[in-house]
């Protein structure tokens, strides 16, 4: 296991779905561990009674079919598939229509999907949050007009332990990956792509809601991972850049000024 | 929920499937790294039969196309492994030296070295232009490249002896830094082709440049650049050419650099944003409080002002 979790950080992360599915082949007995620690880019189908997509991943997933968030029915159908009781479901509802307009505020566009199940090993229940956005959708070029190809995946699973005196447990583990591609004549291809995931966990009053508890710590990682993924992860890649072939002298002094 | 994916597939791999699976691996292991992912795929398969063929395989398959470079046994400088200088699977020619080097493609070593024969060897009037061009290009590298090497081979028509016949040497670059401590590697590799031809009196010159590097402190990111261009300059004597040469080379190569600098500039501001910005449109925290009250309203574009 160690192995494999060792090459998913030294494949490109581009490439991350076929050296999984390699895995997987290689290790037919590890699947539910592997697919447990490695995500995969997600993928989206159109809902067929409401036409909105929805995200499909390991969570909403029963024998073959997704369960759409809008419908709360299996694709294609599946007469005994598992369904969230009916006061998740309408958490889950609720979760699906804020977590949109949060989706927009940050993404400008994109696709999110949100899940929740009982816990019933712990007591209290999970919710996973997924958006999936594609930056290049806009014209081809993303709406600022630099993207080539843009992806960017989050996946944000939250279990939420039982009540206990007016407080909870909520621990988060959080996934983003992504991949950016510019491309032009005098400059070439130029990509960059990754996988980060971090977690945390926190106690809070239950008082003030879980889809508030949930959703702010959510807004608060996502902001964590986009920054160390511009900052800390970008600026090592480029930094190794400018150690192969430091730049002349000068400058580097010259570029604040501009 | 759906439990797991727990429907292991009943048939075992068989072993060619199992070897191509290590190949695969191998093959796309970032610069540097080959040897720790060889470390775990032959812990992962269990069959050191199988990795051995796919070791043997993938490996010099890997130190070609990283252009991986080995200190020769007798310290005289560095062989690049690489299709431009292969005399066999295991033997590379080393121009600069005029020696050929026997390398171990597994263990990333070099391991015996003899003197090239004539007939690995370009002629006198080929060597002068080879020669002078080698010259220009280690000061570059030089200058250039902290852990650089280079090399310039004759790919075609290395046994022209005089005007009258075309050649075209190859120029090869390959720098890399590993330093897996700080869960950090790289390599920039260059290849020109450098044709000379006669009959029109100019030298053409087709570049293909590639960057990588991969940082995998907690996270995987990796950057993976890659850049074509082409020039041209008129057929001098040997001395001249080299200068203008390596001139276009030093221009282009310096020009993919300031584009390489300026692709990380913009990333904040414009690509970056396109995926997801760093505060919402509003430019205040998403109001979770009032989330109730947004559902409950189903008035959410008025309470956020956005206007839909």
């Amino acid at each position: 296991m160690e192995e494999a979790l060792d090459l998913m950080r030294r494949m490109s992360p581009r490439q991350s779905e076929t050296a999984l599915s390699a895995l997987l082949a290689l290790l037919p007995h590890q699947h539910t561990d592997l697919l447990s620690q490695v995500d995969l880019p997600l993928q989206v189908v159109p809902d067929v009674d409401t036409g909105k997509d929805f995200i499909l991943c390991e969570y909403n997933r029963d024998a073959d079919s997704y369960r759409s968030p809008w419908s709360n029915r299996y694709q294609p159908p599946l007469e005994d598939g598992t369904l969230p009781s009916s006061e998740l479901r309408k958490l889950e509802m609720e979760a699906n229509e804020i977590f949109a307009i949060y989706r927009d505020q940050y993404y400008e566009g994109g696709v999110s999907s949100v899940y929740i199940w009982e816990d019933d090993e712990k007591g209290g229940f999970v919710a996973c949050f997924l958006i999936k956005k594609d930056g290049a959708k806009d014209g081809g070029q993303g709406k600022r007009g630099y993207l080539q190809e843009g992806a960017w995946d989050a996946i944000h699973v939250v279990e939420v332990g039982p009540d206990e005196e007016g407080t909870a447990r909520y621990c988060l583990t959080s996934t983003v990956m992504l991949s950016m591609t510019t491309n032009n004549k005098s400059s070439g291809s130029f990509n960059l792509s990754g996988s980060i995931r971090r977690q945390m966990s926190l106690d809070l009053s239950v008082a003030d809601g879980h889809l508030c508890n949930m959703g702010k710590m959510i807004e608060e990682m996502e902001g964590k991972l986009r920054n160390s993924l511009d900052q800390v992860y970008f600026g090592k890649t480029r930094e190794m850049v400018c150690t192969l072939r430091p730049p002349p002298e000068g400058i580097q002094l010259r570029l604040p000024e501009n | 929920m759906a439990d797991g994916g727990d429907e292991p597939e009943e048939a075992e791999l068989g072993e060619k499937q199992k070897k191509e699976i290590a190949m695969w691996f191998l093959a796309n292991a970032p610069a540097g790294e080959i040897q720790y992912v060889a470390k775990d795929i032959k812990s992962l398969l269990g069959d050191d039969g199988v990795y051995e063929t796919a070791a043997s395989e993938a490996f010099p398959v890997y130190n070609k196309t990283h252009l991986v470079s080995l200190e020769m046994p007798d310290r005289s400088g560095n062989v690049i492994i690489t299709r431009f200088g292969e005399i066999d699977e295991s033997n590379y020619l080393d121009p600069r030296t005029a020696q050929v080097a026997t390398v171990d493609h597994i263990k990333q070593v070099c391991s015996n070295l003899r003197p090239a024969t004539d007939e690995e060897l370009p002629s006198f009037y080929i060597e002068g232009f080879r020669s002078a061009l080698d010259a220009e290009l280690c000061k570059y590298v030089d200058e250039t490249y902290p852990k650089g090497t280079c090399a310039v081979y004759c790919t075609k028509g290395k046994d022209v002896e005089g005007p009258g016949s075309g050649f075209e040497f190859t120029v090869v670059i390959s720098a890399a830094r590993h330093s897996p401590q700080n869960f950090c590697n790289g390599s920039w590799r260059s290849i020109w082709k450098v044709e000379f031809k006669d009959d029109l009196q100019v030298v053409e010159l087709n570049g293909s440049l590639q960057v990588g590097a991969h940082y995998f402190e907690e996270g995987n990111v990796q950057l993976d650049s890659k850049n074509e261009c082409n020039d041209s300059t008129i057929f001098q004597s040997p001395e001249d050419n080299a200068i203008s040469v390596m001139n276009m080379i030093r221009h282009h190569e310096m020009e993919y650099m300031s584009s390489l600098e300026a692709s990380y500039l913009n990333l904040p501001d414009t690509t970056f944003k396109d995926l997801r910005r760093k505060l919402p449109v509003t430019r205040t925290l998403f109001p979770w409080h009032n989330t109730l009250q947004f559902s409950l309203t189903r008035d959410i574009s008025k309470e956020l002002g956005i206007g839909k």
